[in-house]
């Protein structure tokens, strides 16, 4: 956990005031609204369908139990009682009034919280491993550079008007949990031979109405250089990145306009000129960031501790989710515990209450050190566990409906608001989702099926990262009609890829019959133990297709 | 220009008589003293040869490098903000002050507002034709109050982790 220090303070405090002034002279007109608003969407404020949303930072997703206690109160006072978790680690209220902005960024302050460059065309929170510090496969702790970054991006006069947003992760473990290739630039922290810190770069990854994967635009970084690097690369951007279309406006484009070599070039040829100017880190200010990053004073444990030996015997139902909701730690006794926001039902993937925020804050100072991390995977995660207090902790979270089993299989669905909120999305996700998780509630057949992600975007923005989900989801409009297109393996993490498109978009409610289909398709012919998106690599998309097209005339089709 | 905000001795005040006018139209500058005061856009400033006395006023297409060979002797550089919400402006400033050492007038143009002003500042303007229908005076208020940021900028050279001085 980063505690603030002085400058963090003072700049926050003073933003709120700012921002205060600049509130007021929008409701006075003195702003018009073409003028306000880059000023609300740098603080956070979008104007959604039916209300203002705010969108608070939750820096690499990383919290402590009296910020959620924060943000619990936000959802009371602010809002309709809840909160929403995002794929970028923040949280966002969807029904708050822009009059009332200021007191909740004012509140937010006092909690060491905010909500700058949360959106608008500027570097957005940095995001990373939600494990980060913890995961037994980290190969070095990513938060002190994350910190490091985050300073340095915040209001960075030279960048807050660039040609598009730009988003940053950072990640450093065997397996990439921040889905870096996604990312306008993607890092991987890892050791040279030397034992040395070095940074792999990875540019114009981003998903949107144009998917592309990030490629390594350089090895081997000091990580001494990281921000001459990124300044290089964002004045490249700044300068040449196309303002003419906002579609078009993202660094992925520029990238592939240039082609990556040309690209490498010019961000060469600018941080020749800057890497060695004062931008260039210096250990004692790395020290000085990790050192602000305390750690639990964890206990002396045994790695597997018999109570919960016998509670995994004895109970079926806490076994199946300590399988599937744990991760291991790298302290010995511990482990980390995902929750689950998924329940299926009423609830929209990421939605938490007020009461189940101020429940988690209870479990997190009882169980844990006082720490809760936010998943890309719109989940909640207590990071530090003792092995013999997860049944109680597990029973505590059924009370919640936060002890759904089903991390990393296909009811974890990952989804964006869509136009049950959104100005821009074209369909609703949400009832999708819904559909999606009350069909296939048996957790047999969800174990059966195994890991298999599922993502669903309301419109061709992708915010619900349809692309790389192993089945993605997107809604899209025709002549008013909600219509749904499927695409299949697509993948995050070490094996990045964007998905296919099986064939003409479906009608809404057709699509819960496609998703069994592909299922079906699966199960048929599946090796041992393949996952599903392993299947589909083998197979290519001709059997799925057969299978969910083929079959008599069921499915509505359209026009693709 | 009018409504016009400069750094003086680095405090933000009023300038009444300002003599700068920018000047697309390329008639009348048959010899050096007429360009005196004249802000000329890049093509026809180095159309006319480049005159000594003359400004010259960058579009965010434009390239500083451009104006290399007289960075020195130029007297003032316009930096055209077509929308507030284009910041190519800002990297031009950063090049000429910081890779071309561009020490004369550096001046805002355009979509210049109160809100942008600080960091206009920081990039290294030091002069801000505000936008006219804008209140100059109301503008001045961008330019007081907290404006520290943890990065290096050209009003900042060393970014805030090199002057915590080791005691944080």
């Amino acid at each position: 956990m980063y505690k603030y220090d002085d400058y963090d303070r003072e700049l926050v405090k003073a933003r709120v005031g700012q921002f205060r002034d600049q509130v007021e002279r929008r409701l006075s007109g003195e702003l018009t609204e073409e003028e306000f608003l880059p000023l609300r969407l740098q603080n956070g404020v979008y104007l959604q369908r039916h209300a203002h949303m705010l969108r608070v930072a939750i820096p690499y997703g990383t919290l402590s139990s009296a910020q959620l206690r924060a943000l619990a109160t936000v959802a009371e006072r602010y809002d309709r009682g809840y909160g929403h978790l995002t794929t970028r680690q923040n949280i966002q209220f969807n029904w708050v009034e822009l009059e009332q902005v200021p007191d909740i960024l004012e509140w937010l302050a006092d909690h060491e919280m905010h909500a700058i460059q949360t959106s608008g065309n500027c570097v957005r929170n940095i995001s990373t491993d939600a494990f980060a510090g913890i995961a037994r496969d980290e190969v070095m702790d990513p938060r002190p550079l994350a910190e490091i970054l985050r300073q340095w991006s915040t209001v960075n006069p030279e960048f807050l008007f660039l040609p598009r947003k730009f988003k940053i992760a950072i990640a450093s473990a065997e397996q990439d949990r921040a889905a870096t290739r996604a990312h306008d630039i993607g890092l991987h922290l890892y050791l040279d031979e030397q034992g040395s810190q070095r940074l792999r770069v990875i540019v114009g990854g981003g998903l949107g109405r144009t998917p592309i994967l990030g490629q390594v635009v350089r090895e081997g970084l000091s990580w001494k250089d990281l921000l001459s690097y990124v300044e290089a690369v964002l004045r490249v951007y700044n300068r040449h990145g196309r303002r003419d279309n906002k579609y078009k406006a993202r660094i992925k484009i520029l990238v592939r306009s240039l082609g990556l070599q040309d690209f490498r070039k010019e961000v060469d040829q600018e941080w020749e000129k800057i890497r060695h100017s004062s931008a260039r880190l210096a250990e004692e200010e790395y020290q000085r960031v990790a050192g602000a990053f305390y750690s639990p004073d964890y206990e002396t444990l045994n790695e597997l501790d018999p109570d919960l030996g016998a509670w995994l015997a004895r109970d079926r139902d806490f076994a199946r989710w300590f399988e599937n909701n744990t991760r291991p730690h790298q302290v010995s006794g511990y482990v980390s515990v995902v929750l689950s926001t998924k329940p299926g039902g009423a609830t929209a993937p990421g939605d938490l209450t007020a009461e189940q925020m101020q429940a988690v804050v209870e479990l997190a100072d009882k169980f844990g050190y006082g720490e809760l991390r936010v998943a890309h995977e719109q989940n909640l995660v207590l990071p530090d566990v003792r092995e013999k207090d997860l049944y109680r902790l597990w029973n505590a979270l059924t009370e919640q409906s936060l002890a759904t089993p089903n991390l990393g299989l296909l009811t974890d669905i990952i989804a964006c608001p869509g136009g049950d909120y959104c100005n821009l999305a074209n369909t609703r996700s949400l009832p999708l989702a819904s559909a999606i998780q009350e069909r296939f509630d048996d957790l047999d057949y969800l174990h059966d099926l195994g890991e298999l992600s599922l993502n669903i975007s309301g419109c061709m923005n992708a915010c619900g990262h349809h692309h790389i989900g192993n089945i993605g989801i997107l809604g899209v409009d025709r002549n008013g009609e909600e219509y749904f297109q499927i695409t299949i393996g697509g993948s995050k993490g070490n094996e990045s890829a964007l998905g296919k498109i099986i064939g003409p978009s479906v009608r809404g409610e057709e699509v819960v019959g496609v998703v069994d289909r592909l299922l079906t398709t699966y199960l048929d012919y599946r090796e041992v133990d393949e996952p599903f998106n392993e299947a589909v690599q083998r197979l290519g998309i001709g059997p799925f297709k057969e299978k969910v097209y083929g079959a008599p005339a069921k499915i509505a089709r359209a026009r693709s | 220009m009018k409504n016009l905000i400069g750094l003086v001795n680095g405090e933000s005040t009023l300038i009444d008589n300002d003599p700068w006018e920018i000047a697309g139209d390329p008639g009348g500058f048959e010899n050096a003293e007429s360009t005196r005061y004249r802000i000329l856009p890049l093509k026809v400033w180095l159309e006319h040869g480049k005159p000594e006395q003359a400004g010259v006023l960058l579009d965010p297409e434009d390239d500083p490098t451009t104006l290399a060979d007289s960075i020195t002797s130029v007297p003032l550089i316009a930096l055209q903000f077509h929308s507030f919400r284009d910041g190519r402006a800002y990297s031009q400033a950063f090049l000429l002050r910081e890779r071309m050492g561009f020490a004369g007038e550096l001046r805002a143009a355009g979509e210049v507002l109160r809100d942008q002003l600080a960091h206009m500042r920081h990039c290294g303007f030091t002069s801000f034709a505000v936008r006219e229908d804008k209140s100059a005076e109301d503008a001045l208020k961008g330019l007081t109050g907290f404006d520290m940021i943890y990065a290096r900028s050209v009003a900042t050279p060393e970014p805030l982790f090199r002057r915590r001085g080791g005691n944080s």
